[in-house]
């Protein structure tokens, strides 16, 4: 079970069922369940995506595409059934916000799920949840019948006349399953191989359908929206990014936990005031902004940064998936590069060359490097890797394995240094990572 | 049979909800495999012939998923992640002490065959770390202390 924070400055929008025994139909509808539902079927589409517009909602998985944008391109009229499918695939190192959604409110997504059913004309909708997360696929399996039970869904939902299913999947162990097309790959029974686009999703997805793909979060945000209406949850973030986020505050801080605060806050404040600061007296090195995808920032850019998508973009980097991940100052930067392509080369499917095989050198390289057996040439080779893998690949794994290696070896090249010549990590001189031989200084 | 009659009409049942033969095969596997321990040679025909797929495109599949299996396991299989935020918080420590407290490496099971043990990439437990999955148990903020509490836990389950 995942455990509950609190902090004073949280605005509980998304997380304010979070310990109150929603997933209970019963329990959900007397915190006003399936109002917001029941509002929409009296909307037209129209109105229901021009309202999650006026909200500024944006994808809460790490892209943060402008939602009711996505969902407005796709096409009135198919002759293939349209789907709804979220993604519950939550993988991104860091990440740990959707778990909470889908275990303490799982009415909140379906009642989503059917929203963006109405908004763009779909009848089906899949959730799909990894593997690992075996419980809260049976917590999402109960709300579902009960939900049923209740006539919230199949035939005439509502006594409107439309009908709406939703159905309940589970993935097997597959990072890359996260990606959109390589999820719709997964649940059409096949390895998550990625697809190329165009043409994208809303336009040709499952079985050829349309298909809206939302994040858990983002979904569940959608009820909300629409009872409290667009623009008071666009109010509560700056300009183009409405609304709040579960950030994940995780590593070397003193009350990690999953904290809902409004866009825009400043992560300074987060580390902090809500995180509690960087504990064993030490200081603070860099934090992983959102999911190990994301560009890597030093203490002096986190104490600067507000937490929007805005903020991120205009430096050219992300806002990520809400993982804030924080490091210290007793921290190898060489071995969290390491780990992090350790990650990305264990996730990689190989379909792309430049991925398939930029993630295992970079893992060959940063293993021997962090063993000692680093060449000065190899600093650059790094970063050189990293850069041949950047937009070169069907999906973006291989950006996401490069984005942090390139910013790790830019910020700190001197860390790098530190382990030439045979020299033993600065930080750990029994580093036992020890999966290939060392090769001697040259 | 197989599987148990009971898993196979559940799987006949979820099998409508899907426009393909196919559609439902990921969860199958997973849920096969909880039944059976791991996924056999006969289970692989059984389900390709349910999917009306051949063999070797099972098997195809089931060579992408991480939590997939063809041979047994240990009855509980500990998962110890060391992805970032758990790395951070001492996940390789856990591993180390599980490989010394039960004797066996990565992706090995103990010769009695309760547990197996495997280092996992992130488990979506990263607020809570360093964090563990036995089968599909959680166990969250642990130490060396804990994880030995929970290895006697499931060592007297058995």
């Amino acid at each position: 079970m995942a455990e509950l924070s609190s902090h004073p400055d949280e605005v509980k929008v998304v997380s304010k069922r979070f310990g109150k025994g929603a997933a209970d139909i019963e329990q959900y509808l007397k915190l006003d369940g399936y109002k917001a539902v029941q509002k929409a079927l009296t909307m037209s589409s129209d109105d229901i995506i021009n309202e999650v517009k006026t909200s500024n909602l944006r994808g809460r998985g790490g892209a943060g595409f402008p939602t009711g944008m996505k969902w407005s391109f796709v096409p009135k009229e198919s002759a293939k059934a349209k789907y709804i499918l979220v993604n519950g695939d939550e993988s991104e190192p860091g990440t740990c916000k959707d778990r909470p959604i889908l275990e303490h409110d799982p009415h909140a997504v379906i009642e989503g799920v059917i929203i963006a059913g109405l908004a763009v004309g779909a009848k089906v909708g899949f959730v799909y949840i990894r593997g690992e997360y075996r419980y809260l696929v049976d917590i999402m399996r109960k709300a579902i019948a009960d939900a049923y039970a209740k006539g919230f869904l199949g035939k005439n939902i509502f006594g409107s006349g439309k009908d709406f299913d939703v159905r309940w999947h589970t993935g097997a162990g597959a990072y890359e399953v996260g990606e959109e097309s390589a999820l719709m790959e997964s649940l059409e029974g096949k390895r998550g191989i990625p697809r190329i686009r165009p043409p994208f999703p809303a336009v040709v997805g499952l079985w050829g359908g349309p298909t809206v793909i939302n994040n858990v979060e983002t979904l569940a945000s959608v009820p909300h929206i629409i009872l409290m209406g667009g623009q008071k949850f666009a109010d509560f973030g700056p300009p183009k990014n409405g609304g709040t986020r579960l950030f994940c505050l995780s590593g070397h801080i003193s009350k990690p936990g999953v904290y809902e605060l409004p866009l825009g806050y400043p992560l300074k404040k987060m580390i902090y005031e809500v995180g509690g600061g960087i504990p064993n007296g030490r200081k603070l090195k860099a934090v992983v902004p959102g999911g190990s995808s994301t560009f890597v920032l030093t203490a002096e850019e986190a104490e600067q940064m507000n937490m929007d998508f805005d903020s991120f973009g205009k430096r050219g980097e992300f806002l990520g998936s809400g993982g804030v991940v924080i490091l210290d100052d007793q921290t190898c930067m060489v071995k969290f590069a390491l780990r992090v392509m350790k990650f990305y080369q264990h996730e990689s499917c190989g379909w792309c060359i430049p991925c398939r095989e930029g993630t295992d050198w970079l893992k060959k390289t940063l293993t021997r490097f962090h063993n000692g057996g680093g060449l000065r040439k190899d600093i650059d080779n790094i970063k050189y890797l990293a850069q041949n893998m950047l937009g070169r690949t069907f999906c973006p794994l291989g950006d996401a394995a490069a984005i942090p290696t390139m910013s790790i070896v830019d910020k700190w090249r001197s860390e790098f240094e530190a382990h030439l010549e045979g020299r033993p990590c600065p930080f750990d001189p029994s580093a036992k990572i020890t999966e290939l031989p060392v090769v001697g200084a040259h | 049979m197989v599987i148990s009659d009971k898993l196979d009409k559940f799987f006949d049942e979820k099998m409508k909800e899907y426009p393909t033969k196919r559609g439902f095969l990921v969860p199958m596997l997973l849920y096969t495999q909880d039944e059976l321990g791991y996924l056999s040679d006969e289970a692989i025909a059984h389900l390709a012939k349910k999917t009306e797929l051949t063999e070797l495109e099972v098997r195809n599949v089931i060579s992408y998923y991480s939590l997939l299996h063809t041979k047994p396991m240990g009855k509980y299989h500990v998962q110890v992640c060391t992805n970032i935020s758990c790395m951070l918080r001492g996940g390789e420590e856990i591993l180390e002490h599980c490989k010394s407290k039960l004797g066996i490496g990565h992706k090995q099971t103990t010769a009695d065959g309760t547990f197996s043990l495997e280092e996992v990439e992130c488990i979506g437990a990263c607020s809570w770390a360093p964090a563990v999955q036995v089968n599909y148990d959680f166990h969250e903020n642990l130490t060396n202390d804990k994880m030995d509490a929970v290895l006697e836990g499931y060592r007297k389950k058995r």
